[in-house]
Parts: structure tokens; sequence; C-alpha cells
């Protein structure tokens, strides 16, 4: 009996290769088909991977167990409440709690670069009262000059936000520029870092708390407290809070985790990420066309080389895999172009914005598995034909 | 017995004949038919060289190809090598083209940018033979066609004759029990066509068992049978015509 035909392995991968070498700027462009839908998906997922990546490093490096406390409205009147005064030493002797601080907004009171300017124009800016230890708390990081230590709290001197000291145009910190708040002239000493975990922390201008009793009539009430406690205590201290706070009216009492609102900043992103993916698939969609188009005509244009093949022993099932592996290594070349330019973007995107850069392994995988998938579809029909012509009239078309 | 006195070596008495065929018949369909090969009756034992002549439209591809099993016939019986060719499946045809049959073309079909010594390697590509005995069977092929100082050779480089011998060589490597060449000279200058026959009478002379299929009638003048063909009949046949009856 006559030994079965049989084509290695490496030999199906040494034809189908052959194929695509033969035919080189056709198979660039109709890989780059291919590579524009994978790199829009690997850009995207990428993208957002590398955000979230840095929100997570920011929440870990900020922590998640800041807890803040508001005053909320009255049930009664609707007016805004009050924190009682002594609410920060209240809160301090909750068992888990490892530090507290608080800030009170004065009333009546915004701040100006100088004291000629119309005042309706606050820019949106508030006047606080700042406990010295509140940096510690919120985790503020001071970006130039200093503080509001012990030294300077009892005299005029005023720490800016980020936000706030852009607005009124102030950068120096060296005791030289005053600033006009609540009628007051008052030395700038310092300008804070933005406050991710407070970001009301950027629009305000920080003064001590008893300059702010003393000259701006402030009643000393606390409107935000701010309170850390080690991460398992956070439940049950949240618990506690509101009745310790103001035991006579617990349910007027707003307590919020800022961490939870920065990390819900990335599912809003979902829906946007979704339809960036989708737009992706279509124009991998169309890559896959591309490469069905380009193996029509590669069978069309091949049929002696098909009819010598079956002359030299390819049984149907060899021909099938040629024109199938030439297909899946066509859409292949286009999927690592594809991961190559969407890293690339995402690597460009997350420098220009500071972020880490975050690849995760299963979109590189579901690249992979998408390629190969859309090589394997377009190459289907066109391998069928080119396996079910017949051997003479393939030679024929000579 | 008709089969000593034809080709050398002689066949043994007991081996079948390399192609055996039986009122063998083949219509294309179309308005009208066309009638390709009508009740064809031929044999060609081991070691023979046969000339299959005729004018173009005489049906000597079909029967070539029906030789090569790329097609086939309609009705009557088919024996390649021993095999019933009706009874086998396509990868059956296929082994037995891989194994058993070799094909020269008209215009070479060698693969552009490749080697001279892949071109003929790939001869045995589908028999699963590895890579390095490809290669080292092609070089001994190449040898045999004269070409050894050409295995680097790719086809671009080579004259008209040099690819046909290239191809020969390719249909030879996997030692088939039947070449099959349809007009080998057709795309050749009278020179190198004359090289390629007197390869194929070399060949012949060691025990190949060749067809050839040609239109012109000096080449086949110098094949020791030759095979008349016209409107798909045979009109003369001298083996037939020199021992008697066919079998």
């Amino acid at each position: 009996m006559i030994p079965p035909s049989r084509l290695r392995p490496r030999d199906a991968l040494r034809v189908a290769a052959a194929g695509l070498t033969a035919r080189p700027l056709r198979v660039v462009l109709s890989a780059l088909g291919i590579a524009v839908g994978i790199a829009a998906m690997v850009a995207v997922v990428g993208i957002s991977a590398s955000s979230r990546e840095e929100i997570d490093q920011q929440l870990r490096a900020l922590g998640t167990n800041l807890l803040t406390v508001e005053p909320g409205q009255t049930l009664m009147s609707g007016e805004p409440a009050k924190l009682p005064q002594e609410s920060v030493d209240m809160v301090a002797r909750i068992g888990p709690v490892t530090s507290v601080s608080a800030v009170g907004a004065i009333d009546g009171a915004f701040v100006y670069r100088n004291d000629r300017i119309d005042e309706g124009r606050t820019n949106g800016l508030t006047a606080l009262a700042a406990r010295p230890d509140l940096l510690d708390a919120v985790s503020a990081e001071v970006a130039s000059g200093r503080w509001l230590d012990d030294a300077l709290t009892g005299y005029p001197t005023v720490v800016l936000g980020a936000t706030a000291a852009d607005r009124l145009g102030i950068s120096a910190t060296d005791a030289t520029v005053s600033a006009w708040l609540g009628e007051q002239w008052f030395v700038v000493v310092g300008i804070l870092e933005p406050a991710p975990l407070a970001p009301e922390l950027d629009a305000a201008a920080l003064i001590g708390w008893p300059i702010a009793q003393d000259l701006l009539g402030y009643d000393g009430a606390p409107t935000r407290l701010y309170e850390r406690s080690p991460e398992s205590a956070v439940d049950d201290v949240r618990a506690v809070l509101p009745g310790t706070v103001n035991p006579e009216n617990p349910e007027e009492v707003t307590v919020s985790r800022p961490s939870d609102a920065l990390a819900a900043q990335t599912a809003t992103d979902e829906t946007l990420i979704t339809l960036l993916l989708a737009l992706g698939g279509v124009a991998l969609l169309v890559g896959g066309i591309g490469v069905a188009n380009t193996m029509v005509i590669a069978v069309l244009e091949r049929r002696s080389e098909i009819g010598r093949r079956r002359a030299l022993g390819a049984t149907r099932a060899h021909i099938r895999i040629q024109f199938l592996g030439e297909s899946v290594l066509l859409a292949g070349l286009g999927g690592i172009g594809g991961v190559v330019l969407g890293g690339a973007v995402t690597g460009v995107f997350a420098a220009s914005r500071d972020w880490p850069l975050a690849l995760p392994a299963w979109a590189l995988v579901s690249a992979a598995g998408a390629t190969i998938l859309v090589g394997a579809l377009a190459g289907a029909y066109p391998a069928t034909r080119a396996a079910r012509m017949s051997p003479t009239a393939a030679l024929a078309t000579m | 017995m008709a089969a000593l006195t034809r080709g050398w070596p002689p066949a043994a008495e007991n081996e079948p004949p390399v192609a055996e065929l039986r009122g063998v018949t083949r219509t294309y369909p179309g308005r009208p038919p066309v009638r390709a090969l009508r009740a064809v009756d031929l044999r060609i034992e081991r070691g023979e060289l046969v000339g299959i002549v005729g004018p173009s439209g005489s049906g000597k591809s079909t029967l070539l190809n029906i030789l090569g099993t790329l097609d086939v016939a309609d009705a009557g019986s088919v024996r390649i090598d021993g095999h019933d060719v009706s009874t086998l499946t396509d990868r059956q045809l296929s082994a037995l083209r891989a194994h058993r049959i070799g094909f020269v073309f008209q215009q070479f079909f060698l693969s552009p940018g490749v080697s001279a010594r892949d071109n003929v390697a790939d001869g045995l590509l589908y028999t699963g033979m590895p890579l390095a005995d490809r290669r080292r069977r092609a070089d001994q092929t190449l040898a045999r066609v004269g070409l050894a100082d050409r295995a680097h050779h790719r086809p671009h480089e080579l004259s008209g004759g040099q690819n046909q011998r290239v191809a020969v060589a390719r249909a030879l490597v996997g030692r088939p029990a039947i070449l099959l060449a349809d007009e080998p000279t057709g795309a050749l200058d009278s020179e190198s066509g004359a090289d390629v026959i007197d390869l194929l009478h070399e060949l012949h002379r060691c025990g190949t068992t060749i067809v050839v299929i040609t239109h012109d009638h000096e080449i086949a003048g110098m094949l020791p049978r030759q095979v008349h063909l016209r409107d798909g009949q045979i009109a003369s046949d001298n083996a037939v015509a020199t021992s008697g009856t066919p079998q």
C-alpha cells in the first residue's frame, strides 16, 4: 500500500510563510487593517488601566481610612446645621481614632488679591479656619513656604490651597505678599499641593483658628471634621461618629469617605471605555474583511500553484491548511503590530499625564486570541475554495 | 510476451504494468459536450519511454491528467502502479501522486525566488520527509540531471533549459514509478529542447518509466514508442503494431 501524503507541521508553517513573503506590500497593507483594530483596543484597555492604576496608587499613598463629618442640615428649618465646638475633642476620644482635625467656614469672609477688588469677585474661594494638625489628617503637602503651625496661628497669616493660589495669582511665599481676607491683610506664608482626598481645601484660604476668632468674629464651630482610624475600624467608627459629634441631633450629621468618591471616578469611565472598545472591534472587523479579500485574491492568482501542489501530492486538507495558515499568519502579523502600536500609544499617553504604565496581561492574551480568530474566520472561505479546486482546472488556467 | 520486448530494463513477468487503461472515456460537460477521450486502451510497462503525439484538441492532455490521477475517467478502468484509481479516495490519490508519480510541465512551475535545490526538494514536500533529508536527496537528483553546480541558483538566474531540468529533477526526486512530461520542450528553444529530450532518453536508459506528451513529430520520432491520438482515440500505437494484439 502507498504511504499517505503527509505535510510536516513545520513545513506547513514554512509553506504558509512563503506565500506571504512573496508579496510583501500586500501583506503589510492588509496586516495594517488588523493592526489598527488591535492597537485601538489595546490602547483603550491600556489607557484605562493606567488611569485606574494611577488612582489606585494615589489611594494607596493617601489611605482609604479618612472619614469626613459635616453638619448637614437641620431637619426642622433646613438651615445649615453647626457642629459643636467641642466635637473635635469628642471624636478624638473614640477608641480607634488615630488622628482628627477640622476646618471651619468663616461666615462672610472672602479672600481677594488686594483691597481694591470688587467684593463680588470672590473667584469661588472660601476662607477657612484650620487646625494645625489638618495636614496630617488629610495627607496634604505644602508645595512651598510653610504651614500654619502653632507659632503662626495667632497672627494674620494665610496658607493658600493650590487652586486658590492659582486664581489669586500668588506664587511667592516668602512673606512679601499679602492677601485681603475678611477686610484684613494676611501675609501669605505657604501654598499647598492639591489635596485629592479633601478637594475643598484646594479652593480655600486657610488661617489659624485663634486669629479667625480674634479678628474676623468667627464663632469657632467646625464645619468639617477629618478623622482617621485603622482600616479595620472604619465601619465601626463611622457608625458612632454622628452620635459623638452631635448627641442631640445625630441625624443632622453627614459622614462620608472621600476615597470612595475618588474610586468612583474610574467607574464612571466604564461606559466610555465600552464604547471605545466597540469602535476598536469595528476596526478589527474591517481589518478582517481586508484579510479575507487579500486571501480570496491570493487563491485566484495562485491557481497554478494549487494545481502544482496537488500534482506534487498535496491533499485537499494540505491546501486548506496552507491558505488558512497564511491567513492566520497575516492576521497575526497585524496583531503583533497592533499590540506594539497600542502599547506605544498607551506609553506616550501615560507618560504625558505622569501616570504609571499598566498593560494588563489579559488584554494581550485577548489580542492574540482575537487575531487568530479573525485570521481563521477570514481565511476559512478562501481556503475552502482553494481546497475544492479541481487540480486539472487549477493547472489549466495558465 | 509483449512485455519482454518493451523498454529497459525488462519488466519482471509478475509485476503489474505501470499504467493500464481500458475503455477509458472522458467527456467534459457543456453544449455540446466535449468528448476528450473515447474508449482508450493503453498499457505502459515498466521502463518504457512513450510519446503521446497528436494535434491540439486530440485529448493528449486529458490522457496525461488521467495517467497522473489529476483527472478521473467517466467510464472504463484506470490502474496506475497496480492501483484501481476509481476505488481510491482523494487522500489516497494524493498519496499516489506524492510517492509514485512525477510531473513535468511545459511552464516548469518552479517557485520563484527559491533555489534549485529547494525547488527539487519540494518534490518530496508531501511525503513527510524531514527537510534535511529532502535537501540531500535534491542534491543527488540535481547531480543526476547535470546541475550539481547550480543548486543555489534561483529560477531567474537559470536558462529555460536549466529550469526544465530542475523541474525534471523535482519530478524524479521521489523515485516515481512513472514520470509524466507535458510538452516539456514547449517553452524552450530547439537547442535546450533537445537537451531536455536527451536527458529524458538518458533517464530512460537508466530504467525510468517516462510518458512524454508532444505535438512535435521530430521529437516524437526519436522516442521508442509513439502513441498517436486523434479526436480522443488512439490512431496508432507502434508498440501494439509490433507486438500484435493489446492485452
